[in-house]
């Protein structure tokens, strides 16, 4: 009984971390199709944002200190949305129907942002806005003219290096004269610390186990977001064109959805979802430039494994994974087998957590034979598929 | 007619993203990791060499004549960077101080600082690159051992020279390395044992997989059968890997009753693992944990909530009370701020700069095998404590273990009263037993048969 239990709880604790940061991925890849290779940095910058926040309650007392989780979770999710924002309008729209490129962009996107924290500083940010201010700032008061389409080309040509040339050499005075005041980079190529709130940290004894209260937060926290999303796809009206430009995207362009803004705002929702889950693995493990990285492989499996565009789907192969993940890595199966004497060594070897790995992988490359679309496949006739 | 007009419109913003990315370089280039901004030389921002890009070329290499030129490798992107980063840091602290005063031969060091991107063939790659392109004199570089032996076979093959700083498994010993970081019978052996005397027999291995904890853990294994204590179980973790469930309950069903867990994890891992422990309820009273690869930097980064009461094994440690040390601290947080902690192989990389220089001095000239001969007996007071450059091409230093304090430095509980002489293969583990290492006699060499 308490083996079972056992199980269930740690099974369902690394699920529910495989499944809050899948959830993003679920829709921006799931629904809209897009393979979105930067998921990982945006739960980054999810991550950075708690460790600020975390910073400025740090600063108010330690009763403040407490309570600062539930203001970093929002903020996490308007930052890492925001950012998703300006990804699907810089980038993304633009590769909609092209996978590979997309691909490609966002590998490189997660690149700059991995760098971007690394040598974020006053500097590096006042040079950026001084160069969009400049930049931008030409092209929209140029595009009033008359004859913008003509000259536009040459604007291009000659604002680009101009801008960038005043923001280099704006910046390099700036570092000259202040130095490390506004050189030293905020964050560094360290890992920051997260520390979770005092009530996070320990856990709730239950007999010889303690179920730890940070992974019993991240349970809730999966929880409340899934019904979330359900409640705003399915009972919204923003919900319901989401669902209307996934299912066939020329006809409900047809019936005056604007399907632009339809597609802006899915990938900011999985966007923002990947800043919560960036928030919530704080309390589990490390926050770094390369955090990120570590989960988005998982999640794509996660997805895959699930059946695209499903999220049931993807809610029972994040539990499925991490149960199996869990079984053969303590060793639990190989414990449970040990009436059967081959099947027990056999598991046995593979009770190291590398070897668990290599087991689960091959566990889902032969279920993905049997069932290539995912556990819950998309059914029903879509167009654009 | 639209589609021509968003490809357009893409191509525009590709052209601003484009120029957005080398202005990121440029003006990462002026942030304080680069070795000119605060050094004395004239550097134009745009030219300055981007440490922090991989790929910044140096400027500056064309201009010989009164520079020596040395090489500095490491990680500054991927897993590796948290730890490696600040060795970098380390480093140019040493070469600028000795530039500082005067150079080594009358002549300015110059630091040429290639990023190993946490990517063992990349290491490879740049030390032939350092080598062949830049001709440098030396190289600094490299932390973990899987990057240590990717490189080894370039500088065997080019017979160059590589310092080492960081503490590993040992059971190696080539003419081309100086090893300045601790072998294993100078952090390992020590800590075992104060663990067997002090805190129980009955230990659990955890660790990264790759080449050192693997062998880190022969070594465990074999003293702990050796001198009466007992392993009960040992797990690896990828580097990197952040769940450790499965690993808490191996723990929890192979020591119900606490014990000891050695922990020879590194980089991200460690994070996740201790913050998962706390959670899981295995507190340091219980189950107290040995760590090599914590150090102050980690601690900082780890949190020192979640490691208060754990212990680990170094060398130095930043509360050492030494003027050299006191020296060395504010040197290093008047250059990179005062918020910056030193730790082991920070100063195990500063020393190395600092002893390659002697030996460069006694050499009288840069040439690779006279200054590999000078090295040998050379002393230096380090931060740490006396340090000397044995025959063996590694370094006898002092051993400490320290206890992680709230304010995330160690109190010092352990510390041998002497330098440990290094002994880099190993004799607990059967295959090296009687091995001996000795570069001052050519008939000896890296691995002979001591006649005990």
């Amino acid at each position: 009984m308490a083996l079972l239990f056992d199980v269930l709880f740690n099974g369902l604790s690394i699920g529910a971390v495989l499944l809050i940061a899948a959830l993003g991925l679920a829709i921006v890849f799931g629904l809209m199709g897009v393979i979105n290779l930067a998921h990982g940095e945006l739960m980054m910058l999810g991550a950075y944002t708690t460790f600020i926040v975390q910073n400025i309650f740090k600063a108010l007392g330690s009763g403040w200190f407490e309570t600062y989780i539930f203001f970093a979770l929002p903020l996490a999710f308007l930052v890492a949305a925001g950012a998703g924002l300006i990804l699907e309008r810089g980038a993304i729209r633009f590769l909609y129907g092209r996978p590979l490129e997309t691909l490609l962009a966002t590998w490189g996107v997660s690149l700059i942002l991995q760098q971007f924290v690394r040598s974020a500083n006053w500097v590096l940010i006042i040079g950026i806005v001084l160069f969009c201010l400049l930049f931008f700032g030409a092209m929209w008061i140029l595009r009033r003219r008359p004859d913008f389409d003509r000259i536009r080309n040459w604007v291009v040509t000659i604002m680009l290096p101009l801008s960038l040339g005043i923001a280099i050499a704006f910046c390099s005075f700036l570092a000259q004269t202040y130095k490390l005041a506004v050189t030293k980079p905020w964050f560094g190529a360290q890992n920051v610390d997260v520390t979770a709130p005092k009530w996070l940290r320990g856990g709730l004894p239950i007999g010889t186990f303690q179920l730890p209260y940070a992974r019993l937060f991240i349970i809730g926290l999966t929880i409340v977001c899934i019904v979330g999303i359900y409640l705003f796809l399915q009972r919204s009206a923003w919900g319901l064109r989401i669902r209307a430009v996934t299912q066939n995207r020329s006809m409900s362009s047809c019936l005056g959805i604007p399907t632009a803004k339809v597609d802006a705002i899915t990938f900011a929702l999985g966007s923002g979802l990947a800043g919560v889950a960036g928030c919530a693995i704080s309390l589990l493990g490390s926050v770094g430039p390369n955090t990120g990285q570590n989960y988005v492989v998982d999640t794509f499996m996660v997805v895959v494994v699930g059946g695209v565009g499903k999220l049931v789907g993807t809610i029972v192969a994040a539990i499925a994974i991490g149960t199996a993940n869990y079984l053969i890595g303590s060793g639990t199966l190989a414990l449970m087998l040990t009436p059967i004497k081959p099947l027990a060594d056999f598991f046995t070897f593979f009770a190291t957590s590398s070897m668990a790995k290599v087991m689960v992988f091959a566990l889902i490359i032969a279920f993905l034979q049997v069932r290539p679309a995912g556990i819950f496949p998309q059914k029903g006739r879509t167009v654009d598929a | 007619m639209a589609k021509r007009y968003s490809r357009r419109k893409f191509i525009l913003y590709g052209s601003a993203a484009l120029g957005t990315s080398v202005f990121l370089k440029a003006c990462s280039g002026s942030g304080p990791d680069t070795p000119q901004t605060t050094g004395n030389a004239p550097a134009t921002p745009a030219a300055t060499p981007a440490a922090a890009t991989p790929t910044a070329s140096p400027v500056a290499a064309a201009s010989g004549g009164d520079t020596i030129k040395v090489g500095i490798l490491h990680s500054l992107s991927g897993t590796m960077a948290i730890s490696e980063k600040s060795v970098v840091d380390a480093e140019q602290l040493a070469i600028e101080e000795i530039n500082a005063a005067g150079g080594v031969l009358g002549k300015r060091i110059e630091p040429i600082v290639e990023d190993g991107a946490s990517d063992w063939p990349t290491f490879a790659e740049k030390a032939r690159k350092l080598i062949d392109q830049d001709k440098v004199v030396t190289i600094f570089g490299c932390w973990t051992s899987a990057s240590r032996k990717a490189v080894l076979p370039v500088f065997e093959e080019k017979k160059h020279m590589l310092w080492y700083p960081v503490q590993y498994e040992g059971q190696e010993c080539s003419n081309n390395i100086f090893y300045t970081g601790a072998a294993p019978n100078q952090q390992i052996e020590p800590s075992v044992d104060w663990l067997l005397q002090n805190k129980g027999k009955e230990f659990f291995l955890i660790g990264s997989d790759y080449v050192f904890p693997r062998t880190a853990n022969t070594i465990i294994k074999a003293q702990l059968e050796a001198k009466g204590g007992k392993t009960v179980g040992e797990d690896y973790l990828q580097l990197g890997n952040t769940e450790v469930t499965p690993i808490i309950t191996k723990i929890k069903q192979a020591l119900p009753n606490g014990g000891v867990i050695y922990n020879t994890l590194n980089g991200d891992s460690n994070v996740a693992f201790f913050k998962q422990m706390q959670g899981a309820g295995l507190t340091p009273d219980k189950y107290p944990t040995m760590s090599v690869s914590i150090a102050e930097e980690e601690v900082k980064a780890i949190g020192p909530e979640y490691l208060k009461g754990h212990y680990a094994a170094w060398n130095y440690f930043m509360t050492v009370d030494s003027p050299a040390n006191k020296k060395f601290v504010d040197a290093f947080k008047a250059k990179y701020g005062a918020d910056r902690v030193t730790n082991d192989p920070m100063e195990a990389a500063y020393i190395a700069v600092y002893l390659w220089k002697q030996a460069v001095e006694k050499a009288k000239t840069t040439d690779l095998e006279a200054v590999r001969k000078a090295a040998l007996g050379q002393t230096l007071e380090a931060p740490g404590g006396l340090v000397t450059m044995e025959n063996n091409h590694h370094i006898a230093k002092v051993v400490r273990i320290g206890e992680v304090k709230e304010d995330g430095q160690f109190n010092i509980v352990f510390a041998t009263p002497k330098a440990v002489s290094p002994i880099p293969w190993n004799q607990f583990v059967a295959e090296t037993k009687g091995l001996s290492c000795d570069w001052s006699d050519p008939a000896k060499g890296g691995k002979f048969k001591t006649t005990t």
